[in-house]
């Protein structure tokens, strides 16, 4: 949006000058400084790249995410989707660049801290507590708002049990907001794929978080199931006002829901833009039309 | 109005349930207060009440930790034998100190043991825990027999049972050792129930099924840990208790050795995990087999059954339904019972 092409020539210059520096990448922590003081940008990453054992999953990534947009993030298996959203998450440590979350700069993002950083996530495979019921699943979800101990719980004391009512109201709006009433009290195991994918979103949006990670959300989804997840994620918010981003490999979803889509491929970010803007690109052509013939059949459609 | 519907919408009552648990509870006091003390013989108490009831404790408290929290253990007996030693400690050398105060300080005493213990479950996880758990067996062993001090300078580090007395009514008869074992045991185990059905027994499901994402979504994953070890710990350690004052009255550290970890944890296997009630079915499964077997060899093979071939037979049995539990009902008896008591209604309906 604000100009892809001519950012991309800074970019590329700012990235061989990290690239000699090695460490320090004063550039980038300059535009990072300037884009996390800014109110509209919620995340902000700057010079993101991660190895493993001489694999580059990620070079220089940058990714800025605007208030209430739905930011889809695109490429072929492999591409460092998910690594991505791992640094984002904490869950993985980049190696270099570094991560602006609501005006917070880490190069660390803490993990244990996520929720109250405002960020939720869903994970590419299923994350949930098999043991327990989807309503106790996604009441999970608001567990960094409890402040109770374990002996007040015991002994049912006011502030265990005003929380309890306080989290089981909330459980409830989400369970009907994703139509998940009917097999509410159901053990989550027993539900099939589709639900579980479903009660993941529950569980991440009862925390009413300002930024959410999906990965992918619909793999694996039949055509109806898609249409209603599609759904649900732009209920999200529309309704809840909540900042997305969304890895998705069905390109027509894609484009129907995103405001701004991002392209990786082999680690690198080669376009980024309106759907419009990236579907003409001529870089995102020809590395989906490489790895539509190539070992990896992703679709453009 | 409106209100009302929506809560009577959410929390339907179902009074059948309520009137069937209530009949339970009842039925279970007055067996348990009313019919136990007035008929069993002495030596239903003796041999198979007063071991059940503390294994049974100490299963509810591993259930607590491998069970809920997934974290296993190969410490439980050491645990017990915190308990059991901290006890006679702190009665001895404490003048006056009450009984139920000396077993809950025995119990923090096997907590702490247990947080310690613990610490390893941060970055170690399954077989590796379950090894760095031994740690904790051996060196409770060693230092219980290497200072005489623990064991009031005994020569063989023996301890014996206390006069067990509460508010000035003694409890060492065979029914007073019963009535303080089943009353320990059902305050312990209601506080049990109560905390795994809170959002701190949710949290330890939740680091169980994927740690990963509950510390995504802010579940405090290394102090949730720690405390399930000292919840754990310091039930496990006043079954030690029970263990060396109500039912063997004397004990030496060689009597919490590996093979009774090793039988606490058969008896969630068997009862199965994340069960409480799977922890006390286990407990009389294990407790009432060699008796049986004994009977049962007895009754075949006559002279030939002596104790040595019980013992044999008792733990290829145990072996060989370790394994079939394993493979055939990772639940245990509690989903066996579970569904026997669906077909039993079933067919009744
Ligand atoms: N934990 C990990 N250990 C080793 N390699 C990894 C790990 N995570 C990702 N990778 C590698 O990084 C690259 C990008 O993977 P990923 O981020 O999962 O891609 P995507 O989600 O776009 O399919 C792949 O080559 C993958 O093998
Ligand atoms: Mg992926």
């Amino acid at each position: 949006m604000i100009g892809a092409s001519l950012g991309a020539a800074a970019y590329e210059r700012a990235s061989e000058i990290s690239a000699i520096l090695a460490v320090a990448n004063p550039v980038g922590d300059r535009r990072l400084a300037r884009l996390s003081s800014r109110p509209d940008v919620v995340l902000a990453l700057s010079g993101i790249g991660i190895s493993f054992g001489g694999v580059k999953a990620l070079s220089d990534v940058d990714l800025e995410v605007e208030v209430g947009e739905i930011r889809a993030v695109i490429g072929p298996n492999g591409a460092g989707k998910s690594s991505l959203i791992n640094i984002i998450s904490g869950l993985y440590h980049a190696d270099r660049g570094r991560i602006a979350i609501g005006g917070q700069s880490f190069s660390r993002v803490p993990a244990s801290r996520l929720a109250r950083l405002g960020v939720a996530r869903t994970f590419q495979n299923l994350a949930l507590f098999g043991g327990l019921s989807v309503r106790n699943n996604i009441a999970c979800g608001r567990v960094h708002t409890r402040r109770a101990s374990f002996v007040e719980h015991i002994a049912g004391l006011p502030r265990a049990r005003s929380e309890d009512a306080g989290i089981a109201e909330k459980t409830d709006q989400i369970v009907a907001f994703l139509h998940l009433e009917s097999v509410a009290d159901r053990l989550v195991a027993t539900l099939p794929y589709g639900l579980q994918k479903r009660v993941e979103l529950a569980r991440a949006l009862v925390a009413e978080p300002k930024l959410l990670l999906l990965d992918e959300p619909m793999a694996g989804m039949t055509a109806t199931e898609k249409a209603e997840m599609a759904g649900f994620v732009r209920a999200a918010r529309d309704r809840h006002g909540v900042t997305i981003i969304l890895i998705e490999h069905d390109i027509g979803v894609v484009m129907g829901l995103s405001d701004r889509v991002a392209v990786l491929d082999y680690g690198r970010k080669i376009a980024d833009g309106t759907p419009a803007e990236v579907r003409a690109d001529p870089a995102v052509i020809r590395a989906y039309i490489g790895t539509a013939e190539g070992e990896n059949g992703e679709d453009i459609r | 109005m409106a209100v009302q519907a929506l809560d009577a919408a959410r929390l339907p009552v179902d009074w059948a349930k309520l009137v069937q648990k209530l009949a339970l509870a009842t039925a279970l006091f007055v067996v348990a207060y009313g019919v136990v003390p007035a008929y069993a013989s002495g030596y239903l108490v003796e041999a198979i009440l007063l071991p059940f009831l503390a294994l049974s404790l100490a299963a509810v408290g591993l259930n607590l930790l491998t069970g809920y929290c997934g974290q296993l253990s190969l410490g439980s007996s050491a645990f017990m034998a915190v308990g059991a030693f901290g006890a006679y400690n702190f009665n001895l050398r404490v003048e006056g100190l009450p009984l139920a105060v000396t077993m809950i300080l025995a119990g923090i005493s096997a907590a702490g043991f247990g947080v310690v213990f613990g610490l390893p479950s941060l970055r170690l996880r399954g077989f590796y825990l379950a090894v760095s758990t031994l740690a904790a067996q051996f060196f409770v062993q060693w230092a219980l027999t290497k200072f005489g001090w623990f064991s009031n300078d005994n020569p063989s580090g023996v301890i014996s049972a206390p006069h067990l007395a509460v508010a000035g009514l003694s409890l060492d008869s065979a029914t007073g050792r019963y009535l303080l074992s089943v009353t320990t045991v059902m305050v312990l185990t209601a506080l049990v129930w109560r905390l795994v059905n809170s959002a701190t027994g949710r949290n330890f499901i939740a680091v169980r099924d994927n740690e990963t994402a509950a510390r995504v979504i802010g579940v405090p994953v290394l102090r949730t840990k720690l405390l399930a070890f000292a919840i754990s710990s310091f039930i496990i350690g006043i079954a030690g208790v029970l263990w060396a004052f109500t039912y063997l009255r004397t004990v030496e550290p060689a009597g919490f050795n590996l093979d009774r970890s090793f039988q606490i944890l058969f008896i969630i296997i068997i009862g199965g995990l994340a069960s409480i009630r799977g922890a006390f079915l286990g407990a009389a499964f294990i407790v009432v087999l060699p008796l049986f077997l004994s009977r049962l060899g007895a009754f075949l093979f006559g002279g030939l059954f002596d104790s040595g071939v019980l013992d044999m037979s008792q733990r290829i049995v145990l072996g060989a339904l370790i394994i079939i539990f394993l493979i055939a009902e990772p639940s245990g008896l509690s989903a066996l019972f579970d569904r026997l008591k669906r077909r039993i209604g079933s067919r009744s309906s």
